[in-house]
């Protein structure tokens, strides 16, 4: 376990990574990537009894499946920060023959992935077949999902919300980053998720609230969070985050969803990220 | 032409049950997932006896699926079933990207498929399904003829690592696999030796074959019958050492002809050893209600039908 200030040091190495690499291929997902970097960080050097000497099976460890694999700048800057492979082989993130695909992918053997994922909407399904598996198991570990909250909008969400509260699968903790944005623009103008804490709570859930962007307070919810666990309840911490967080200039709209910065914008959003490891 | 007898009729969906409850009994990685259709995939008997690794998901196939890949994570081997409509077409994209992409040890187990499902209808009767799983890298594609096979083969893919589609179906048809017989992935099973035509088939069709290959020999016609159960891989040596010797093939499948057995076959052969091939098969159509029989009968998937196609290919060799 590391302290707020050390977190906080890391996830702001970690938002240096996650520009530097996005505009070292021209392409990515820079926007939602900063926006966790608090939560990914907080989640891998903080929260998890994790084990970067990586095996698929995961036993007697918790997991982590991200649902939402756009914003795959951020996870591998984590998983490389907390040693799972080499700092360095960030750069060659996108680019061909890469273990580092544009969404993440068990093909290419990265260690610390166990699931592809991209196509939105598949995450929670897979964390509950782990966790299942980990109830046969007799393995008493979490299991962490992350999802952007326009994921929200696929139906498969909800046949896996369903089937949790129904099998009350107590050791799942999903999260949300709820910043209100996706691709077309805002999750209301597109289509409004509505009443979300209201909407998990009727599918009989565990609700939690938290700002992902704060880490002494996104520590306290996730520590709370698994004092829950194995209460007979799944439970869901809707982060209230921002796009582009860290960096003032791909903050407050969707544009930064997908988008790479130029030469002088990475030179502009490094300016206002220290780097407190060296970067790769 | 052999002889197949047969002591009695059989539906391929209860050998799949009995082949996973032998399996349950012998392999304690093995887990079941059902979307609310247990009795019709004959996966009764595993529920009651394993109630700790059966998993009722509800009508919801699409977390099916996603489960069903995250159990592969901690060493389970689970076995989906639902209709092969809802097991394929319907989840299209989960199998691709959490199953076949991410290489999971999954097995999809699918009944009802083709026309044969009968009365429901067209919704219910993919006929598309051989093609949609075939394409993905990854999956094996496995289509056994008769309850024994069914019943071997479902034994056999969880021995096997990596993701498998296991299509049977609905009706009761003649059981003439010898119960002893090893099923092989990826193997051709040699029904009848000849010179005069390759019939390749798959599933419900390979009973088809064999009653085609007592007319064609009672019109001094002498077919080679091959059931091809595995479509992916498929048996390639096989499949050309026959066409070698008979120089013409017909292909036979409960499916369309887009996508199924018989394209799989003509990819092989033009590209190796060319040579005229009709296709008995549903040519770019749905399927409609009636009775099973009824329905093979429209849509051209009888034994006369494949007569008529080694008249047709043997014309034109």
């Amino acid at each position: 376990m590391s302290s707020i200030s050390e977190l906080e040091k890391i996830a702001s190495q970690v938002r240096r990574d996650i520009v530097r690499m996005v505009h070292g291929c021209q392409s990515g997902h820079p926007g939602g990537s900063l926006g966790c970097a608090d939560f990914v960080t907080a989640l891998y050097f903080h929260q998890m009894k994790h084990n970067v000497n990586f095996s698929m099976d995961g036993k007697n460890e918790d997991l982590f499946f991200l649902s939402n694999g756009h914003i795959s700048p951020v996870w591998y800057s984590v998983l490389a920060r907390a040693g799972y492979f080499p700092v360095a082989e960030l750069a060659s993130f996108r680019k061909l023959n890469t273990r580092l695909q544009g969404h993440p992918t068990t093909a290419e053997h990265l260690p610390g992935i166990r699931m592809a994922s991209g196509s939105l909407g598949q995450g929670l399904s897979v964390a509950l077949g782990a966790a299942e598996t980990k109830k046969l198991n007799n393995d008493h570990s979490i299991v962490y999902t992350l999802h952007g909250d326009g994921e929200l909008q696929e139906g498969q969400i909800w046949e896996a919300a369903m089937y949790a509260a129904h099998h009350k699968m107590d050791r799942v903790i999903a999260t949300i980053d709820y910043n209100g944005q996706q691709i077309d623009g805002s999750t209301e103008q597109v289509l409004s998720l509505g009443n979300l804490t209201a909407k998990w709570e009727a599918f009989g859930w565990d609700v939690l609230h938290t700002n992902g962007n704060n880490m002494q307070e996104l520590t306290d919810c996730l520590a709370l969070a698994k004092s829950k666990t194995g209460a007979g309840k799944p439970i869901v911490i809707i982060m209230k985050t921002e796009m582009g967080a860290g960096v003032d200039f791909m903050m407050g709209s969707h544009k930064w969803h997908g988008v790479a910065p130029n030469d002088e914008q990475l030179a502009a959003a490094l300016a206002q990220l220290t780097e407190t490891l060296k970067d790769y | 032409m052999k002889q197949y007898p047969y002591t009695e009729k059989k539906d391929t969906r209860s050998g799949f049950g009995a082949g996973l409850s032998a399996l349950g009994k012998t392999n304690p990685n093995v887990v079941a997932l059902c979307a609310d259709l247990t009795g019709s995939l004959k996966m009764d008997a595993f529920a009651k006896d394993h109630p700790e690794r059966f998993f009722q998901v509800g009508i919801a196939e699409a977390n099916m699926i996603g489960m069903a890949a995250g159990m592969t994570i901690g060493g389970k081997i689970p076995f989906t079933g639902t209709f092969a409509n809802f097991s394929t077409g319907r989840v299209y994209d989960q199998i691709r990207q959490s199953v076949a992409y991410s290489e999971k040890n999954v097995k999809i187990c699918a009944s009802h498929a083709g026309l044969t499902l009968g009365e429901d209808g067209a919704t219910h009767q993919i006929l598309e399904d051989i093609g949609l799983m075939k394409m993905l890298p990854n999956m094996t594609v496995i289509n056994p003829c008769d309850f024994n096979q069914t019943k071997a083969a479902t034994i056999a893919i969880a021995a096997h690592e990596g993701p498998v589609y296991l299509r049977f179906g609905r009706p009761a048809v003649p059981n003439f696999t010898p119960a002893d017989q090893v099923f092989e992935i990826g193997k051709a099973v040699m029904l009848n030796e000849g010179k005069d035509v390759s019939i390749f088939a798959t599933g419900h069709l390979v009973w088809k074959a064999i009653e085609a290959g007592q007319q064609l020999a009672e019109m001094g016609i002498n077919a080679e019958i091959i059931n091809i159960h595995t479509i992916k891989p498929l048996d390639a040596q096989a499949i050309i050492q026959s066409v070698k010797k008979t120089r013409c093939v017909v292909t036979a499948e409960e499916h369309q002809k887009n996508g199924g057995l018989g394209d799989s076959i003509a990819q092989l052969l033009a590209t190796q050893f060319p040579a005229p091939i009709e296709m008995v098969a549903v040519n770019d159509s749905f399927g409609e209600s009636g009775t099973p029989d009824q329905l093979m009968t429209k849509y051209g998937l009888d034994a006369i039908n494949i007569v008529e196609a080694v008249q047709k290919v043997m014309a034109r060799r």
